[in-house]
């Protein structure tokens, strides 16, 4: 019976639907990468090392800019620049993608762990800094439910959302998202047809940088303030496999990411319960929650989903 | 170009280049002017060198942080050969290390030589099962195994967490589990000041012979290498794919469980909430060094593990030991990408590889 009321309590707290929200952010801005990215048939499963070098570099950005809008740029910048890599590898040099980006996770681990040192003089996390400013929709009503829902957010939210809209159009509206279309689904007839496939590729990978390192930036100055290492703790893949359940679609990406972003915030939600009052040592179990869901999403939902046809097969021109 | 020598090649023109970034970046964070930095950097590998190879008790270190390695290079370069990417060896070592604790912890009525190799058994058995998971699921699903081993991985380091820090806690408030059975500990071939070396590391070496004669000698490797080459042909051969995907994730999981087990039985006598510490992620470079064969997994690992216990000595020189990670990062991806290195030698016919 406790369980019952502590998830009506949950249901009815404004609280879990701005978590909801805050916890499906950054998924949402690292699905959007990952659908740009293998739409032009370039898997890229680093959006986990991606989002972990956009947190450092927003943090690093606003402490040594002084402005945390400079240290979104920084981390934009440096997002691209790691996906420049995966591009440059896996498509100029038709490396195992899989492979490679492995290879750019370990790199954003390793590199954000040694630059903490010498950049903030500490190791294992960044002192707090200014986040990027909230948005108050004070017309709501300071008291009322709507505000306490999603009054005080970050920019970067209603950026999310909007992104979504924005990628879908630019993916079934205009030719530029036909040419990626058609690229990640069959790179010979595009080509045939005068389409660099190259370009296009690279457009959809350092795209993916872009969407991902932004997620990443969210978590560090749009939510904390601070860096961890490793504080995207396995982020990038649960945004892969929103994208997965999500059909490579943007819109179809968001609401699964809505769906994490619910697992996530029923956990933290019940975990500090006071009806259902959960001893401390039991407290990591719920952690296990997101990870349980993507899992039995991934395993059930995936074979009847499509991905582009040629997602992950290098393009090689013929003669 | 003979495959031989560029398997060969290509991993230790990949190292070198690693290491030459890797001393870009030490002479990047030195201070003062270029004559010390470089002073520096040479101070740094020094101390690297010395830390892993430079007395007795230095080489057993090497040996025993290789001993796992070796297991985790030889689960991930298995999958390898059968095209599957297993990169959950971490949660693997984990849930294999727990299992195999639990049963040490309460295994004090049997004699060792019964109570050793039930225990190793548990161990692998868990990691096997742990990673069939991924296998079942890929085999019958389509799921990626990339994305479920990784899950996979989150949820095992969750539950081991859980595990030794509430039910199956020593008692004394760290995250850890009481003490294995006596019967249950390896015995030691080595000692040294502080330093013991137990007979872990030949098990290690056992499993990678073993590994060898399963893949080049057996119908069963035979089968698993041809799947790992085209799995559509060998569905039209008559191979069964599902079935060998599952069966080399399972063997898989059991050498990555066999690496926590071991570390649990030889090394800390009980399960820490830090036992695995990213041992699982480093078979990934391990076995692309180790280009999947066994041998070359050997050699790799004592490459790491000399990389790992050397960096521990360049951290009171002052070089953060994440560098190691970066080094292994470079690694992997120009093994990955190994026309960049064909191309750069020009060992490639073939126009290079760039467009």
């Amino acid at each position: 019976m406790s369980w019952l009321v502590a998830l009506w309590e949950t249901f009815t707290n404004p609280v879990f639907y701005k978590l909801t929200l805050s916890a499906a952010t950054p998924l949402i801005f690292a699905a959007l990468g990952g659908v740009f990215s293998e739409r032009t048939g370039v898997t890229n499963i680093a959006l986990e090392g991606i989002m972990l070098m956009g947190a450092f570099m927003g943090v690093a950005g606003t402490f040594l800019f002084g402005s945390p809008w400079i240290g979104l740029l920084l981390a934009i910048v440096c997002g691209m620049g790691l996906a420049l890599l995966h591009a440059w590898a896996s498509i100029n040099f038709c490396a195992d993608q899989i492979v490679s980006a492995t290879a750019l996770i370990l790199l954003a681990q390793g590199l954000t762990g040694f630059l903490l040192e010498p950049i903030f003089g500490q190791p294992g996390s960044t002192p707090i800094f200014p986040k990027i400013p909230e948005v108050k929709l004070t017309f709501l009503g300071t008291d009322s439910f709507l505000y306490r829902m999603i009054g005080s957010l970050s920019p970067l939210v209603y950026i999310a959302f909007l992104l979504v809209i924005v990628s879908w159009f630019l993916i079934y509206k205009t030719r530029l998202g036909l040419r990626m279309r058609a690229v990640g689904e069959n790179p010979e007839a595009a080509d045939t047809l005068g389409v660099n496939v190259f370009r296009i590729r690279y457009f959809g990978v350092i795209m993916s940088g872009f969407f991902a390192a932004l997620g990443g930036a969210y978590l560090s100055i749009g939510e904390l303030g601070q860096f961890t290492e490793n504080m995207t703790g396995g982020k990038g893949f649960i945004a892969l496999a929103a994208m997965i359940l999500g059909n490579w679609k943007p819109a179809g990406a968001m609401w699964a990411c809505l769906l994490f972003g619910v697992a996530q915030a029923l956990n933290q939600q019940l975990q500090s319960n006071p009806t259902l009052a959960i001893s401390s040592t039991t407290k990591p179990l719920f952690n296990l929650l997101p990870f349980v869901i993507t899992l039995i999403v991934v395993g059930g939902f995936v074979g009847r989903t499509r991905a582009p046809a040629a997602d992950g097969v290098p393009y090689e021109k013929k003669g | 170009m003979k495959t031989n020598l560029r398997r060969v090649l290509i991993p230790i023109v990949s190292v070198f280049i690693s290491l030459l970034v890797a001393s870009v970046i030490i002479l990047w964070i030195g201070e003062g002017g270029f004559g010390e930095r470089f002073v520096f950097l040479g101070d740094a590998y020094r101390a690297m060198l010395k830390g892993a190879f430079g007395d007795t008790a230095a080489w057993m270190d090497t040996i025993i942080k290789m001993t796992p390695l070796i297991l985790t290079g030889l689960a991930v370069g298995f999958g390898f050969r059968a095209g599957v990417f297993n990169i959950g060896a971490e949660g693997q070592m984990a849930m294999g290390a727990l299992t195999a604790t639990l049963f040490a912890v309460n295994a004090s009525s049997f004699p060792a030589f019964i109570a050793i190799p039930l225990t190793v058994i548990v161990g692998m058995l868990a990691g096997s099962v742990w990673a069939g998971i991924a296998g079942f699921l890929k085999a019958k699903t389509g799921a990626h195994e990339v994305i479920t081993t990784i899950m996979l991985n989150w949820i095992a380091y969750n539950i081991t967490n859980w595990a030794v820090s509430g039910p199956f806690n020593d008692g004394l408030n760290n995250p850890r589990s009481p003490e294995i059975a006596e019967a249950t500990k390896l015995p030691n071939i080595l000692s040294s000041q502080a330093t013991f070396m137990s007979y872990g590391i030949l098990i290690a070496i056992a499993a990678a012979v073993v590994i060898y004669v399963i893949l080049y000698k057996t119908s069963m490797g035979y089968e698993i290498k041809s799947v790992g080459f085209n799995p559509y042909a060998s569905e039209y051969g008559g191979i069964n794919v599902s079935k060998n995907i599952i069966l080399t994730m399972a063997i898989s999981g059991a050498l990555a469980g066999l690496a926590g087990t071991l570390e649990s039985m030889g090394l800390y006598y009980r399960f820490y909430g830090t036992l695995t510490s990213g041992k699982g992620f480093d078979g990934i470079s391990i076995a692309l060094i180790g280009q999947n064969n066994p041998f070359g997994i050997i050699f790799a690992s004592l490459l790491i593990s000399g990389l790992r216990t050397g960096s521990n000595q360049m951290q009171y020189v002052g070089v953060p030991k994440h560098i190691v990670t970066i080094i292994q990062s470079i690694i992997i991806f120009l093994v990955a990408a190994e026309r960049i290195i064909t191309s750069l030698l020009r060992l490639d016919k073939r126009k290079g590889g760039a467009a």
